[in-house]
């Protein structure tokens, strides 16, 4: 793969004196699914922040789209999708009103907020619900409606960070559809998770523990690698080695 | 510009969706003016005076009545007992104390020229200034009259016995409310400038929704712009319903043009929406926004001469006040309403307000900028 998504070169985040994210290194290939893990502040929504352009990096680089992230976040900003680990869609404004919103000020034209509005609706079968505050929504249909609208300006890169934190199983399955469907279509998809089913579906994963990148491979390529049975005991081995 | 008016749009659904919004707007000038109205009557009505008439001929009982006729006074000691007056001062009875001296008629006739004295109690400073401007406005009338009736005097000649500060002179009814409306408005307009916006920016913060915006291409300044405009139009708003209310009620009078206000008032509100944009650059809740803009709230009204004249604070007070751009348009709303100040009058105050408001929105944006 000679057309990279995102690459990285030691790129690094300290506050004060802690370093959160130490010299990561790595590439991700367009329309892959990459996961990205780690215990509770490893440092993943750092990276993927820097990556964003949300967050400036204290050294290494590192390229989203092809565009550098010290100098060109504006590009950067219009070819890529986001979804928090916060919740970020407006809960006092209906689904409708939300999408119309963001379509707005990614400057789609009305026409096109009108088309892609039908359609995201149509796909998460949300007609009935258009009206409807988000905040009515039960939390799996908001995660779904938030990941379809981080998706409204057609990126090429979406970022998702732990999107199906507390999420039934069945509605997780859902998601993982439209992520698999966007991918189909060449988006690439960088995505963190705590939940190792989810790492299993990813095209490759990288561990992170204190900041630093542990592993990286397929998940078939971890699991012989540390010679475990599943991706949890992959996970486990490499945390306890911290300990 | 499309991009503006999206958020615009989003914003605009957010306030009017928001259930405590419309009763701040709508029902918080109503419940201000009132609840001040009342308390206007109580401090114009009920002031206590003792008359300490050393003379006691015709003239000095003239004056006396002349006081308790105008309805703002009512006799509360005569005498000639100036420890009696003074005990009454003490312990709250009277209001002030009015001194007649001995030979006050001789004196008159003769001289031309006599003194009276006039103590007032200050402890209540807003009360003590309408006390002794009512009842020095109204023995200054007395004075004229005598002067043409008795005396014959031409007007022009007689040396001015009196000064009364412009701030009565301008309001000849001596209303309390005509003088302390223009004010309150004042008041209403800032607290929708400074607080409401600065809390609805901190609210992004707080939801997290900031993230979501901060990602997407928005300009920054597409972004605030979008986020204080509604409440440029909403405290221009309240202001126009606030006069209304102000006129159908107590008949404010309006001596100069409105548009003077109106135009004042829209440069007032960068100020304070910019003092709300850099409090929400400091803060990430809206409780820190709303105690910190509060912190600065009430020392600029507290400071603004509407309670207290700025020209009775201590001189380093008043320096500070030349700070204060609250203080600007209370003196502005003021001279325009009640004096008939045109553009000539307010340029100077039009000029220290934009001063303020490029310099106070520069600082809140490049604070702005590096909060990502
Ligand atoms: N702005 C900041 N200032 C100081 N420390 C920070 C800041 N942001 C994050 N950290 C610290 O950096 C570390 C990594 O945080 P990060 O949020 O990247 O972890 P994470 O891998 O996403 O964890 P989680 O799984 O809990 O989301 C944590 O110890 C966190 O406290
Ligand atoms: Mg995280």
């Amino acid at each position: 793969m000679n057309n990279y998504s995102i690459v990285t070169k030691d790129l690094t985040k300290r506050f004060g004196s802690f370093t959160a994210t130490d010299a990561i290194t790595f590439e991700v290939g367009q329309g892959e699914i990459f996961g990205f893990l780690g215990a509770n502040g490893a440092g993943k929504t750092t990276a993927m922040r820097m990556l964003c352009g949300l967050l400036k990096p204290s050294s290494g680089e590192a390229k989203v789209a092809g565009y550098d992230i010290y100098t060109q976040t504006e590009q950067i900003k219009k070819r890529i999708g986001y979804m928090s680990q916060k919740f970020s869609l407006y809960e006092d404004l209906t689904v409708k009103e939300n999408i119309r919103f963001y379509g707005g000020i990614y400057g789609l034209s009305n026409q096109q907020i009108k088309e892609k509005t039908h359609a995201l609706l149509d796909r998460l079968q949300l007609e009935k619900e258009a009206r409807q505050l988000v905040s009515s929504l039960p939390l799996g249909w908001k995660q779904k409606l938030s990941f379809s609208i981080a998706l409204l300006h057609d990126p090429s890169i979406v970022f998702l960070d732990e999107p199906t934190g507390g999420v039934d199983p069945i509605t997780r399955r859902q998601f993982w559809d439209l992520i698999y469907e966007s991918a189909d279509k060449g988006v690439t998809i960088f995505v963190t998770t705590h939940y190792m089913d989810e790492a299993e579906y990813c095209n490759r994963i990288s561990i992170m523990v204190d900041g630093k990148i542990k592993a990286l491979d397929t998940p078939a390529g971890l699991k012989k690698q540390f010679n475990a049975e599943s991706m949890n005991d992959v996970f486990l081995q490499l945390a306890r080695a911290k300990s | 510009m499309r991009t503006i008016f999206f958020i615009l749009q989003k914003e605009f659904l957010q306030i009017f969706r928001n259930r405590s919004m419309l009763p701040i707007i709508f029902a918080m000038p109503v419940v201000q003016l009132l609840v001040l109205a009342f308390a206007a009557n109580y401090e114009i009505k009920n002031l206590s005076i003792d008359v300490v008439d050393h003379d006691g001929g015709t003239w000095s009982r003239q004056l006396r009545d002349k006081l308790t006729a105008s309805g703002y006074f009512s006799l509360y000691h005569q005498s000639a007992n100036t420890a009696q007056a003074m005990e009454d001062l003490e312990t709250g009875g009277a209001d002030l104390i009015l001194t007649i001296p001995r030979h006050f008629e001789r004196d008159l006739v003769r001289e031309n020229e006599v003194r009276v004295q006039l103590l007032v109690n200050a402890i209540n400073g807003s009360k003590a200034g309408l006390a002794a401007g009512y009842a020095s406005s109204i023995i200054n009338d007395f004075n004229r009259r005598i002067r043409l009736d008795w005396l014959a005097l031409d007007e022009d000649d007689a040396p001015a016995h009196f000064d009364v500060s412009y701030r009565y002179w301008y309001n000849p009814d001596m209303n309390y409310k005509y003088f302390m409306v223009p004010g309150i408005l004042v008041v209403l307009v800032t607290m929708i400038g400074a607080f409401l916006s600065g809390m609805n920016i901190v609210k992004e913060k707080e939801m997290g929704t900031i993230e979501q915006l901060n990602v997407t291409p928005i300009r920054k300044i597409h972004f605030i712009t979008g986020k204080l405009l509604p409440f440029w139009i909403i405290a221009l708003f309240e202001l126009a319903f606030g006069l209304t209310v102000g006129k159908l009620v107590f008949h404010l009078p309006v001596v100069g043009n409105i548009g003077w206000v109106f135009l004042f008032a829209s440069v007032y509100l960068l100020v304070m929406l910019g003092l709300g944009l850099l409090i929400s650059t400091f803060t990430d809740t809206q409780q820190q926004s709303m105690f910190i803009t509060w912190f600065f709230l009430i020392i600029f009204v507290l400071m603004s001469g509407l309670f207290t004249p700025i020209e009775s604070m201590p001189p380093w007070a008043q320096k500070i006040t030349l700070f204060n751009p609250v203080a600007y348009f209370v003196k502005v709303i003021r001279m325009v309403m009640l004096k008939g100040s045109g553009w000539a009058d307010i340029r100077y105050y039009l000029g220290v307000m934009l001063v303020f408001a490029v310099v106070l929105n520069g600082i809140a944006v490049w604070n702005y900028r590096k909060t990502v």
